[in-house]
């Protein structure tokens, strides 16, 4: 019975719990996909990642944030092979892919993208997209000789990038070289090219770093879309307006170990998250009068602050917030 | 000056078996960094695998024309699988000092003393071509140019194998295993992100390469009728990318109208500085000195080129304008 639920769930708005028992780091999840188990690496002395446990849940947003050298980037690449933990194990849809290489991972659905953009510079944008589609005959040296038997495939591949690349609002540049593109775009063309593969968990290192406000907003859709086609989608992310907009769950590292888990409402109030990553403030938005207003008076009532003193200078209060208000149109 | 006699050296160049030799290595050269990004800078010694290859199978073992040249190319082949293995996990610059070492390996190999008998040692080998020739259709008589039979055949055969060479090549590349090739030239993790086996494409594109730098080592061989292995140093890998740089990179006419450049200029520097020294107009240099003298000419043509047109003549300016 419990099967036939599954089968009809709508999973963008799918509210049951995700963990199973509390919100503690490494509690188990209800559907995990990833399951990871005492992963270890370290570069000489120090311990980049040191995880214990980790469940990622299937058809979720799960975000991972963390201060920087907390280990995030090095986790991605040991999940998804790109480096060699010194010890652990880890599966992926209850396969183990432990020391599994690169190019099998993705193939079983797992496709990451980078910190640093890696786009084919002299390939164009769609010969870009094309090249993360899958099942291409073609790609055969046995078959590349004869069109007839991979050209009705390659049709099929433009016309789903095409798709995607209007998604993203690259279709004017279709067939420019991708050196050409800004770094916002070779983003976002990261990351539409990962949805060629048509993967089943989707891991984005900083999706959203160099890309514009306007923009952001549309793309916190698509990735937020992803789960309604099924995907699961990891993150790594700085901006933790993106992750409260989108992430369904948040896990959070330092020191190479994962300190706190949970929904992100939940997390960003935990003591630890606060002293380690978002700091006191965090959640106070400062382009809006009232966030300062509000921080103000926070901060008035703090004895270490110099705000509400003589010496608050062009922080002080009037200044600030006449500022804005003058923005406001007030 | 004989004008006439100089153009005209110049055109049999333009056609020689020596450039469609050059062509075709160039052209594996091509698959190998222009469109795969590997730095192969061991191309003689898969000429010398090829031409020795063909030649020791049919003195040593008598094996028939075709039977040799299946050999020179499966040892051909051999080799680059043997490059490949250990390097191919690794950065490019690393298969540069392999395969130059490797290409050296080889030339030391072939003379070696002690194995005279098989190699010829530091005189090589000569009389291998009888097979060859045997299959000549053209009657004796005079061909164009002042070419023989023989002259008339091998032209034929080398520069009909660089055309079909350049047919498979331009094939390949436009198809999608192409694109996988030049996506692992961009970023090759890139590519292994999204799923496909970059080390099989890189181990595919290296024997390719290779296959074609052994059919060029036997066109090479050919019409001289003998392989000597001074004649595949390390200057002649660098004539090779010379000819690739000139040409254009990551295109298939590039490498062949490359080497026809490259013949065609050297041809054209002798004619013209011998026929200076000849006539008394030069007398600072001795005509030993002018051979000399065009190599360094073409190296000057070369920074130039890399200085003003980096692309080549045939290359896509695009595809350098970001690098």
């Amino acid at each position: 019975m419990s099967e036939q639920r599954e089968e009809n769930i709508d999973y963008m708005t799918d509210a049951r719990p995700i963990a199973v028992g509390d919100n503690e780091p490494g509690c188990k999840k209800r559907d995990p996909i990833v399951v990871a188990e005492n992963v270890t690496r370290s570069f000489g002395g120090i311990n980049a990642v040191d995880v214990e446990y980790l469940e990622i849940p299937r058809h979720k947003i799960t975000a991972l944030i963390g201060p920087n050298g907390a280990g995030k980037t090095t986790l991605f690449n040991l999940l998804t092979g790109f480096d060699n933990p010194n010890s652990g194990k880890w599966q992926f849809e209850g396969q183990s892919i432990a020391g599994v290489s690169p190019y099998k991972v993705a193939r079983m659905g797992m496709v990451r993208t980078f910190q640093l953009t890696k786009v084919m510079g002299k390939l164009t944008v769609l010969e870009n997209m094309r090249l993360g589609a899958s099942d291409q005959p073609g790609e055969r040296l046995s078959k590349a000789l004869f069109k007839g038997v991979w050209g009705s495939r390659e049709k099929e591949i433009t016309a789903q990038a095409n798709v995607l690349l209007e998604k993203f609002k690259l279709d004017a540049k279709r067939d420019d070289y991708a050196a050409s593109l800004s770094g916002g775009q070779r983003k976002l063309l990261e990351m539409a090219r990962s949805l060629m593969v048509r993967p089943k968990l989707v891991m984005l290192d900083e999706p959203m770093a160099g890309v514009n406000p306007a923009l952001t907003q549309s793309l916190l859709d698509h990735i937020k879309n992803l789960k309604s086609e099924g995907m699961t989608v990891l993150f790594v992310e700085h901006d933790m307006n993106m992750v409260r907009h989108i992430a369904d769950w948040v896990v959070v590292m330092a020191e190479g170990k994962i300190v706190a888990e949970g929904p992100p409402g939940e997390v960003m109030k935990n003591p630890a998250v606060i002293d380690a990553y978002l700091g006191a403030h965090h959640d106070v938005d400062l382009g809006d009068a009232e966030g300062i207003r509000e921080l103000e008076a926070e901060l008035e009532a703090d004895e270490e602050s110099v705000v509400g003193t003589q010496d608050a200078g062009i922080i002080a209060k009037d200044h600030v917030v006449s500022g804005l208000d003058k923005k406001d149109g007030k | 000056m004989d004008f006439a006699a100089i153009l005209s050296n110049a055109i049999g160049e333009l056609i020689s078996p020596t450039t469609a030799a050059y062509a075709l290595a160039a052209l594996g050269l091509a698959v190998h960094f222009g469109y795969s990004g590997l730095l192969n800078f061991g191309q003689a010694g898969f000429m010398a695998v090829g031409a020795y290859g063909f030649a020791v199978s049919t003195l040593t073992f008598n094996a028939p024309f075709f039977v040799a040249l299946l050999i020179a190319v499966v040892a051909a082949a051999l080799f680059a699988l043997i490059l490949g293995i250990p390097t191919l996990r690794l950065r490019a610059d690393y298969l540069a000092i392999v395969t130059i070492a490797a290409a050296e390996i080889v030339r030391y190999l072939v003379t070696t003393n002690g194995w005279t008998a098989v190699t010829g040692s530091a005189n090589g080998l000569a009389a291998f071509e009888g097979g060859f020739f045997e299959m000549n259709p053209f009657p004796p008589g005079s061909y164009p140019l002042g070419m023989n039979n023989r002259d008339f055949f091998i032209r034929i055969v080398g520069w009909a194998l660089v055309i079909v060479a350049g047919i498979l090549v331009w094939l390949l590349m436009r198809s999608p295993w192409g694109r996988v090739l030049k996506g692992i030239r961009e970023d090759e993790n890139a590519v292994r992100s999204l799923g496909k086996n970059v080390y099989a494409y890189k181990m595919q594109a290296l024997i390719i390469g290779g296959v074609l730098g052994a059919l060029a080592g036997m066109i090479f061989t050919l019409p001289r009728g003998a392989i000597q292995p001074a004649n595949y140093g390390t200057e002649l890998t660098f004539f090779l990318w010379t000819c690739l740089l000139l040409g254009g990179m990551a295109t298939v006419l590039g490498p062949v109208i490359g080497a026809m450049m490259f013949w065609v200029v050297l041809s054209l520097t002798q004619g013209v500085l011998s026929g200076l020294i000849e006539s008394g107009t030069i007398t600072w240099l001795t005509t030993i000195q002018a051979g000399q003298l065009r190599f360094i000419l073409v190296g000057v043509a070369l920074m130039l080129l890399m200085i003003f047109r980096p692309q080549g003549v045939f290359g896509n300016k695009k595809e350098l304008a970001f690098a």
